[in-house]
């Protein structure tokens, strides 16, 4: 006999065709009908009518469904897999600078807790990039670094990547039949620990979603508008913790210096940097110069001026 | 008269900005991270004066900004940035009563359930290229708050507002 879930699945569109409701109804609505339905007319046993319930249910949901706690789990295997990708620059100081840096910046952002926090390392890469994955796992490449040329500058690049894992970016890249997915066989099992195939299932839906959030965070890139939002967030963030915004805009400045045409960097998987920098003023627009101190040039210059 | 309009218009924008506060006083909510660091003021410069960990239903008692002041019941209160706490209910440990609210209920989500260290593990079986061991390293590293305020200090950088 085939597990419930896959039973649940395949009886889920025959049952909900049984009911013909307005379209404004809720798929909640209509997987309870249904489920009525399908019980009434003989079509399920009562424990399948419940399932059709909760896993109906589980249909409009999307990824603002994915609890923090599952968040983290989704973004410590992303992580693993840009880690995976490129060498992970094993400078003590290079990354506790940035880890201090990085932490402090996320206080001011609007999402200062995650389930599991923010945490930052050094990529050693020329290639110019930096990823966040969901839950506040960031990574930024020493190529990106060396476009950076203050502690204000590298603030803009981190405030941007917290903005990713502010705006839930990542999650966002996940396909929602993968939701649907593991949803309704997270709805329809009990809360025991799961059977055999329905933990290959969700393992499948995780996989897949691990896949959706890099592939589009290292080949495609994330939509125009998610940059800007992300953007929008940074200068947010800079300007609460006291640092330059103006800082997005020189780093920017100097990345369209390296950038190559069709390299497999940020050149693949973000706007021109023109179409930022020019974004970027208009959110910025008449606000005061941030001076620097010197200490706090010295101690950049200290921790990544020279890796 | 208009002066009068006017100041109703803003009594009621006022009214309504209390009612649809999220953390509003005297409601119950869950700790949606895996330690909480309650504070003596609504800042992270604050003194730490309790911890709380995933699940901990605690009451609020009041609001400011992004920040609202907690307690558990009959425990320790402290401020506590908003970011760490949700409206639903977190079920700490999965039962047979579980199936009948269903992973997916808008009011509790089933802590330890879904995409888990189980669901990790699977996936580390089968992708053996695949090392964790940098993601467990950058876990660790933890920037205590007297840190970071010398941090701001020392490089005369002058918080304007925000979550401090």
């Amino acid at each position: 006999m085939k597990p419930l879930v896959r039973q649940i699945i395949n009886l889920l569109p025959a049952v909900l065709a049984l009911v013909i409701l307005p379209a404004c109804q809720t798929m909640d609505a209509i997987s309870e009908v249904g489920a009525a339905v399908g019980q009434g007319a003989g079509v399920l046993t009562p424990q399948q009518a419940q399932s059709v319930k909760k896993a109906g249910s589980a249909v409009g949901k999307t990824f603002d469904s994915i609890t923090p706690e599952q968040e983290y789990y989704i973004g410590r295997t992303v992580g693993a897999v840009v880690i995976n990708q490129y060498k992970p620059l094993a400078n003590e100081e290079a990354n506790h600078y940035l880890n201090v840096l990085g932490q402090t910046l996320a206080q001011f952002s609007d999402k200062p807790e995650t389930f599991g926090g923010y945490h930052f390392l050094i990529m050693e890469t020329e290639e110019i990039n930096a990823f966040s994955a969901p839950g506040g796992l960031v990574f930024i490449s020493r190529g990106m670094l060396k476009c950076c040329k203050s502690e204000d500058a590298v603030a803009a690049v981190l405030a941007h990547e917290i903005g990713h894992v502010e705006k839930q970016h990542g999650l966002q890249a996940i396909k929602k039949s993968r939701i649907t997915s593991a949803l309704t066989i997270l709805a329809v099992e009990s809360g025991k620990s799961l059977g055999g195939e329905d933990l290959a299932q969700l393992t499948e839906a995780f996989e897949g979603s691990i896949g959706d959030i890099t592939s589009t965070m290292m080949n495609s890139g994330y939509a125009r508008g998610f940059e800007r939002q992300a953007d929008q967030a940074a200068v947010t963030t800079l300007q609460r913790a006291g640092y330059d915004p103006r800082a997005l805009v020189s780093m920017l400045t100097e990345m369209k210096k390296y950038l190559k045409p069709g390299g497999r960097d940020f050149a693949k998987t973000h706007p021109a940097p023109d179409d930022r920098i020019a974004d970027v003023e208009k959110m910025i627009g008449a606000a005061a110069a941030v001076p620097a101190p010197v200490a706090r040039q010295a101690r950049f210059a200290q921790a990544v001026g020279k890796i | 008269m208009r002066q009068i309009k006017r100041w109703m218009g803003t009594v009621g924008l006022a009214a309504l900005t209390v009612v649809s506060a999220w953390a509003a006083a005297g409601k119950m909510m869950s700790v949606q991270v895996k330690d909480a660091q309650m504070r003596d003021k609504p800042s992270f410069i604050g003194k730490v004066v309790g911890s709380l960990a995933y699940g901990d239903r605690v009451e609020v008692q009041e609001s400011q900004g992004a920040w609202a002041r907690v307690s558990l019941p009959g425990g320790t209160a402290g401020w506590l940035h908003t970011s760490a706490l949700t409206s639903q209910k977190i079920a700490l440990s999965a039962g047979k009563d579980d199936a009948k609210v269903g992973a997916s209920g808008d009011e509790l989500a089933l802590a330890g359930k879904g995409f888990n260290s189980d669901i990790e593990a699977q996936f580390k079986k089968t992708h053996k290229a695949i090392d964790f061991t940098w993601v467990d390293k950058m876990e660790k590293i933890k920037i205590p708050s007297l840190e970071i305020q010398t941090f701001l200090k020392d490089g005369g950088v002058v918080p304007k507002g925000g979550a401090q």
